[in-house]
């Protein structure tokens, strides 16, 4: 048996090698411990090495059993490799959703909660942790614990967050929220300049989904035009009478496929130029109010399958801070005009408006998040390098399910509270069993 | 609503399966060794595709539970998809005769007993189809996996022999080869991706072969030709080959 192979994240950066395991129920993944470093895996959504264990990876996507439902308060049980696409399949047509989902639906309930994900309504609706009622955590110890804000408190809030260094999560209880329709009632501002589209946000605090998609081409007077989309599921009386009739229709466009990793990246400087014109230019047009799939809304990404081959073997990198309220303005003027001047752009620059921090280990903090992505190169490097120092400048953190290329000493300034989970992991004896590339990178 | 029954039910394939044809809107029946393992794969379904399902315990190699099975079924099903098996581990079953009739047990006497039952009751009510999941493995014995390869060969025959006694009836039999599969077994080998199909093409080759009555299925048509020329090459060459 061929014992180890090379896994990468979603980034196809970098590439590490390890034991692959799976298991298809909770006792068969007890039988995988392996005290020289395992971590959980889920559906490989992140984009450096955190799903890499250092010595052993366990697959979690054969556990995607349902355990329960209570069609009352849209209370989901199930096991922790069932992914949020499976959950709407299944539970849209009943008329539930995720109540906090990622820009892409093929995560799964341990990577979400593991990463403490959050939406497009964070501002309102916080991250992933807070639609969580509960989940079993098995340890390295071999002890299944159930942990919520009542039972193992501590650990349920280091988990969330925690990046699988806190244990293998098998099944968990999360809240659904209930929607009347797949629709979303989309309204789409187009905005000049940062501040424009910063004001834009505050002034729509009430949107339950709000998310802006930055030109980061744009430079002087117009740097950091925006399109802004705001969003609201949309009720049946607000649908047009041929949708209304079957409201919960989705309509099965075609997926694209990208079958084989091009040698070298199609995401040059020309094509993101000519994209971030085109793609401003046509939504700019498009101001005003449509109704769009909640498909179109939250996932346009993942109608092309396995997109992040197109940057081409040498993989992508996500650059994501977040940077307090009081210091994002001047944050974001450093680190866009610094990409402007770059030239190099990013095909994808999302900002997004974040709520209060919550949890000892979650990402997010008041303020907002940014998140670019760069083929991987050493311009690139020197690029993101700069970025991060920014972040720290600002006051501002990394989100470590888009993290590939942090220091640990980097992170020790950019967020401490890294030293106190990685001196807690110590004290709880998990800091030598639960190990992944990246907590080795970063010395959690 | 019809009803496929599941026999070893706890297995990728067999789950994968069951998902597929339930999202058709069969009823199922899961039998296996581990109940608990059974009863939690029928929350699944049930919660999943709404549709009902019953667990039933079942040892196939042992003929006091092949017949509590058969008793024990609340309806006679439309079809059943045996997913038993034994890989075993050769080396072991060279040297050990227990752990080398566990495996041949495992993969033809306990499964080709229980279709034969289940075929003869089809056979009474005149309709049933019948699949059952052999493997490559089966078409020529190699030195690496003869004892799980000569098993698997037995179940062939049988199948063959079924479908052959009841081609004129509306009975079906469905031998199913599925070549390299990505379950649990293999996770973490070094099998080629080209030959390796996932649980879920399995499920839907079985589902195909049963909606549109199909005889032998590789689930991935490649294994056709990789076993054709293995099984073309003479035996005197053969047995100084290790593939
Ligand atoms: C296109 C795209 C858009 C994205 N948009 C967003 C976004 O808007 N907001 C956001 O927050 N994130 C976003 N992400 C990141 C993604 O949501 C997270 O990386 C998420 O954790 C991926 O889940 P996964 O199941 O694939 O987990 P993996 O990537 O496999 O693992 C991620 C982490 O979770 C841990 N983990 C997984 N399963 C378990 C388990 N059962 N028990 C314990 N630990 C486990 C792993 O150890 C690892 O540390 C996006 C990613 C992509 C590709």
């Amino acid at each position: 048996m061929a014992d180890r192979v090379e896994l990468t994240g979603w980034g196809l950066y970098p590439r590490r090698p390890t034991r692959l395991r799976r298991a298809g129920n909770a006792a068969a993944i007890a039988a995988l411990l392996d005290p020289a470093g395992m971590i959980a895996r889920g559906n490989g959504r992140a984009y450096g090495d955190p799903a890499i264990g250092l010595s052993t990876t366990i697959d979690m996507r054969r556990l995607d059993r349902l355990i329960a439902f209570d069609d009352a308060t849209g209370l989901l049980v199930a096991e922790a490799g069932l992914t949020l696409a499976e959950i709407i399949d299944i539970f849209l047509p009943r008329g539930w959703f995720p109540a906090v989902t990622p820009g892409t639906k093929f995560v799964t309930l341990g990577g979400a909660i593991a990463a403490d994900v959050h939406g497009k309504n964070h501002h309102g609706e916080g991250s992933f942790r807070r639609h969580v009622a509960w989940f079993d955590l098995l340890g390295p110890d071999g002890v299944e614990r159930r942990c919520s804000s009542d039972e193992h408190a501590e650990l349920f809030h280091w988990t969330m967050g925690g990046m699988g260094l806190t244990g293998t999560i098998l099944r968990a209880a999360v809240w659904l929220r209930p929607v009347e329709t797949a629709w979303i009632r989309q309204r789409t501002i187009p905005t000049a300049s940062l501040a424009e589209t910063m004001d834009a946000f505050e002034a729509n605090a009430a949107a339950t989904y709000s998310v802006a998609w930055i030109d980061t081409l744009a430079a002087g007077r117009s740097l950091g035009r925006s399109i802004l989309m705001l969003g609201e599921h949309a009720g049946v009386d607000e649908l047009p009478s041929p949708l209304a009739a079957n409201r919960f229709a989705r309509r099965r466009g075609p997926t694209l496929d990208v079958p084989l990793t091009p040698p070298i990246s199609l995401v040059g400087g020309p094509v993101i130029r000519a994209f971030n014109a085109l793609y401003y230019a046509r939504n700019r047009s498009k101001a005003g109010n449509s109704l769009v799939s909640i498909d179109s809304f939250f996932y346009p990404l993942d109608a092309i399958l396995r997109w992040n081959r197109i940057y081409g073997r040498r993989g992508f990198v996500q650059f994501q801070c977040v940077l307090p309220l009081a210091a994002a303005q001047a944050g974001l003027t450093t680190m866009l005009s610094r990409i402007a001047a770059s030239r190099t752009g990013s095909f994808l620059a999302v900002l997004k408006r974040m709520g209060a921090e919550e949890g000892p280990f979650s990402f997010p903090m008041e303020g907002y998040t940014l998140a670019l992505d760069f083929p991987v190169g050493r311009r690139t490097e020197a690029l993101t390098a700069e970025l991060r120092a920014m972040t720290r400048d600002h006051g501002g953190r990394l989100y470590l399910a888009k993290d590939a290329q942090m220091t640990e000493a980097e992170m020790s300034v950019l967020d401490p509270r890294g030293l106190a989970f990685a001196r807690w992991r110590r004290e709880h004896g998990l800091a030598g069993p639960l190990r992944s590339h990246q907590s080795e990178r970063l010395g959690l | 609503m019809p009803t496929l029954l599941v026999v070893g039910a706890t297995s990728d394939i067999a789950e994968a399966t069951a998902r597929r044809f339930a999202a058709a809107g069969y009823a199922l029946q899961l039998a296996g060794r581990d109940k608990a393992a059974l009863a939690a794969i029928a929350a699944d379904l049930e919660l999943r595709h709404r549709v009902a399902v019953t667990v039933h315990r079942c040892d196939v190699v042992e003929a006091e539970d092949r017949a509590a099975l058969l008793g024990g079924l609340p309806v006679l099903p439309d079809a059943v998809v045996c997913a038993v098996g034994l890989l075993g581990d050769q080396r072991e079953n060279e040297t050990d005769s227990v752990a080398a009739e566990r495996v041949m047990r495992a993969n033809y006497e306990g499964p080709a007993l229980l279709l034969g039952s289940l075929a003869e009751a089809f056979a009474a009510r005149g309709t049933g189809v019948i699949v059952g999941i052999s493997s490559v493995a089966g078409e020529r014995g190699r030195a690496s996996n003869y004892v799980y390869g000569s098993a698997k060969a037995g179940m062939t025959a049988f199948l063959s022999g079924l479908r052959n006694r009841f081609g004129k009836t509306g009975v079906h039999v469905v031998t199913v080869l599925p070549g390299f599969v990505d379950t649990r077994m293999t996770a973490g080998m070094a099998v080629p991706p080209a030959l390796t199909a996932k649980p879920e093409e399995v499920a839907q080759a079985i589902w195909r072969a049963v909606e549109r009555r199909k005889d032998i299925v590789y689930v991935r048509p490649i294994w056709r030709w990789i076993m054709a020329i293995i099984g073309a090459i003479p035996e005197g060459l053969f047995k100084k080959l290790s593939i």
